[in-house]
């Protein structure tokens, strides 16, 4: 019946802090259709790392999963043990994570990371076998053959990258988790990173999810984006909706804070500092950064509500 | 007067290793920086593109393999002890990570503290205090949120801003800034950029301004310099460049910022997976394979830097029409008052100056 292929249902997540307990995801929903592309936006310390990683279920301690339900179509992956849950990752849901600088085994060459991922999710498959499936990876995400043989410091940081992405999309999976892709590149490889990344994904069927902060790549590659808070969405909306209506005070100064190239001397920040996840503001979490706060934003939380198209989270919108 | 800063003919090349080819990191590149005539300029460029080894020559930290860095007309290898210390006082640095610089251990202050010692800028304790909360009242701080404290006490924006504050202190002329905010938040970035422009409008300190964004670059910067595989690509009045580039790798750059605008062409514009594996030459133009517009003169011979217009040169044949520069010295492009047409001058600045310095406070 659902179309959604990943739903989000009421996430929490907390860590445990010897000052008290950090909530960094609070009853975060959102779902996705197959083919979309939907990205998470915030600033640092928002939840947003956190979400991809609670959708994995790879939250470790002092961190746990408090509350919410994820289902990837029909299976509820709290459901799954340890084990089916290990299997699930990279064959189901597979991340690409941040810092491909770091996220590849500087001693093994690519062809054998990506081969110990197929193994490690039950392919059995002969060498020539693998060779050719490597081939076709790599080839996939716009990498000579040669790059097989090479050590990950032999490539530089957009080839790391889509090695990267290549053993994200090894079996196939359902959705795929980019976290921050691109933060370490620079603008023309992060371009070319982010057309394989388009590529592939529609060569597969597959949804992504991208988290990252930087709302020009956002409008430029996501279909719908959720905006992150203080560890809530404060706002969910397709994207030519939230560049041209943002109706959320914070998303509207997540957009003017990004520096243009069009008009000089427009540069602005978000006044104050993201509060601390332990000591959040009564009411609307963002309201000592707010312009437009009013009285009730500082006792009322605000819900999510549904505005013409779009959710929101705010009192004003 | 000699200037405060003199790059002439500077270039460096890193040795092989183990039978490898050497690195060229840096073309030869001549500019001056003068202390008369404070300003911001931007060094743009990819990893590896140079603009790191620039800021470490500039600062003495690196030598160079050719030609020399001058301070006040005079080599800085050649500096005796009391020139040094007014050099090291004159030319501040700050870095790329704002978490890297403090040592845990001790609190904030000693950041502020050991150079106000050092330098013996003040006679008190006092009086060391004052001058320590001046500082950091003028990058926006408030001393009695910051003094005291760890510097894990404190946000990554707080700190670089305590840097900036550090090399404030001292009162420098210049102060070479390499990616100072490529690691804090988008919305800090505004924050530490305008701390960082006020100290030119106001205190009258040039900055070098070092980044792989250019978007902050046009934001903050009066000229900039773009950089490709250890050459200088483009450089001149960062209005122009930006809003109008020349060389096909500044277009290449503009046109892969992603841009918060309902019109989706970005990802289309992706042209460059269908250059192919074009050869790379080393005696022909650095940029030449991935250039859409390589022609058989390009892979023959490096393009001279052509001046297109009083304040802006280009390293690309397409513009052999207009004089080249000589040996690569761009001071008169750079630099505003050396530029000779007087009446493009104030064409450009005052206004824009004007406004930039009302809007950017927040």
């Amino acid at each position: 019946m659902n179309a959604a292929v990943l739903r989000v249902e009421g996430l929490r997540v907390s860590y445990d802090h010897p000052l008290g307990e950090v909530r960094a995801v609070d009853d975060v929903s959102f779902s996705l259709r197959p083919h979309e592309r939907f990205g998470l936006a915030g600033e640092s310390g928002s939840g947003k790392s956190t979400m991809a990683l609670a959708v994995l279920r790879s939250i470790r301690p002092p961190g746990r999963i408090d509350a919410g339900e994820v289902w990837l179509d029909d299976t509820r992956l709290s459901s799954l043990s340890d084990d089916a849950m290990r299997k699930l990752r990279l064959a189901g849901i597979a991340l690409v994570p941040q810092g491909s600088m770091n996220a590849l085994n500087p001693v093994l060459r690519i062809r054998t990371q990506i081969a110990d991922a197929l193994a490690d999710h039950g392919t059995t498959l002969s060498r020539r076998e693998i060779d050719a499936r490597v081939r076709d990876l790599l080839g996939h995400v716009g990498l000579p053959p040669a790059v097989a043989e090479m050590y990950p410091h032999e490539l530089s940081g957009g080839m790391k990258q889509r090695a990267c992405i290549a053993i994200a999309i090894c079996l196939r999976p359902k959705v795929i988790i980019a976290d921050e892709p691109t933060s370490a590149l620079d603008v023309v490889v992060q371009r070319q990173v982010m057309a394989t990344l388009a590529r592939v994904q529609q060569e597969l069927g597959a949804a992504v999810v991208l988290v990252g902060h930087d709302m020009g790549l956002m409008a430029q590659f996501v279909d719908r984006l959720g905006v992150m808070y203080a560890g809530r969405l404060v706002e969910v909306a397709p994207i030519a909706e939230i560049i041209t209506r943002p109706r959320h005070p914070y998303t509207r100064a997540l957009i003017a804070s990004l520096p243009s190239l069009e008009v000089r001397g427009a540069l602005t920040g978000i006044p104050g500092l993201a509060p601390l996840l332990r000591d959040l503001p009564p009411g609307c979490a963002f309201h000592p950064r707010c312009p437009q706060a009013v009285d009730r934003c500082r006792t009322e939380k605000p819900p999510m509500r549904g505005i013409g198209g779009a959710e929101v989270a705010c009192h004003l919108a | 007067m000699a200037p405060l800063i003199e790059a002439v003919g500077v270039s460096k090349r890193f040795p092989g290793w183990l039978g490898r080819e050497s690195t060229l990191a840096l073309a030869p590149l001549s500019f001056a920086i003068h202390s008369e005539q404070p300003a911001v300029t931007a060094v743009v460029g990819e990893s590896g593109s140079g603009k790191t080894t620039l800021a470490r020559l500039l600062l003495g930290l690196a030598e160079p393999s050719n030609g020399e860095v001058k301070y006040r007309g005079r080599d800085l290898r050649r500096l005796d002890s009391e020139e040094r210390l007014a050099f090291r006082r004159d030319v501040q640095a700050v870095f790329q990570d704002p978490y890297g610089v403090y040592n845990p251990f001790y609190r904030v202050d000693h950041v502020l503290r050991t150079p106000v010692r050092r330098f013996r800028l003040a006679a008190s304790r006092a009086e060391a205090r004052a001058l320590i909360a001046e500082a950091l009242r003028g990058v926006g701080l408030r001393p009695e949120e910051i003094l005291g404290r760890f510097p894990h006490q404190l946000s990554g924006g707080q700190r670089q801003r305590v840097m900036v504050a550090r090399a404030l202190l001292l009162k420098p002329k210049l102060i070479v800034a390499d990616e100072p905010v490529s690691m804090v938040d988008a919305s800090l970035r505004a924050t530490i950029l305008s701390s960082l422009r006020k100290l030119t409008d106001e205190h009258g300190i040039s900055i070098l301004y070092i980044t792989h964004d250019l978007a902050t670059a046009y934001q903050v910067s009066d000229s900039i310099l773009v950089l490709y595989r250890a050459h200088v690509a483009e450089a001149g009045a960062v209005e122009q460049v930006v809003t109008a580039p020349q060389h096909p790798y500044t277009q290449l750059l503009i046109a892969a910022i992603p841009r918060a605008h309902a019109t989706r062409d970005w990802l289309a514009q992706d042209g460059e997976a269908n250059l192919g594996d074009r050869a790379r030459t080393s005696k022909g133009c650095c940029f030449a394979d991935r250039c859409p517009h390589a022609a058989s003169a390009c892979l023959e011979a490096p393009p001279a830097l052509y001046r297109t217009e009083p304040r802006r040169a280009v390293a690309c044949v397409q513009f052999r029409q207009h004089p080249a520069l000589s040996a690569g010295d761009f001071s008169a492009v750079v630099s505003e008052q050396s530029a000779s047409g007087a009446e493009h001058r104030h064409e450009i600045n005052p206004s824009n100056r004007l406004t930039r310095r009302r809007r950017l406070s927040c």
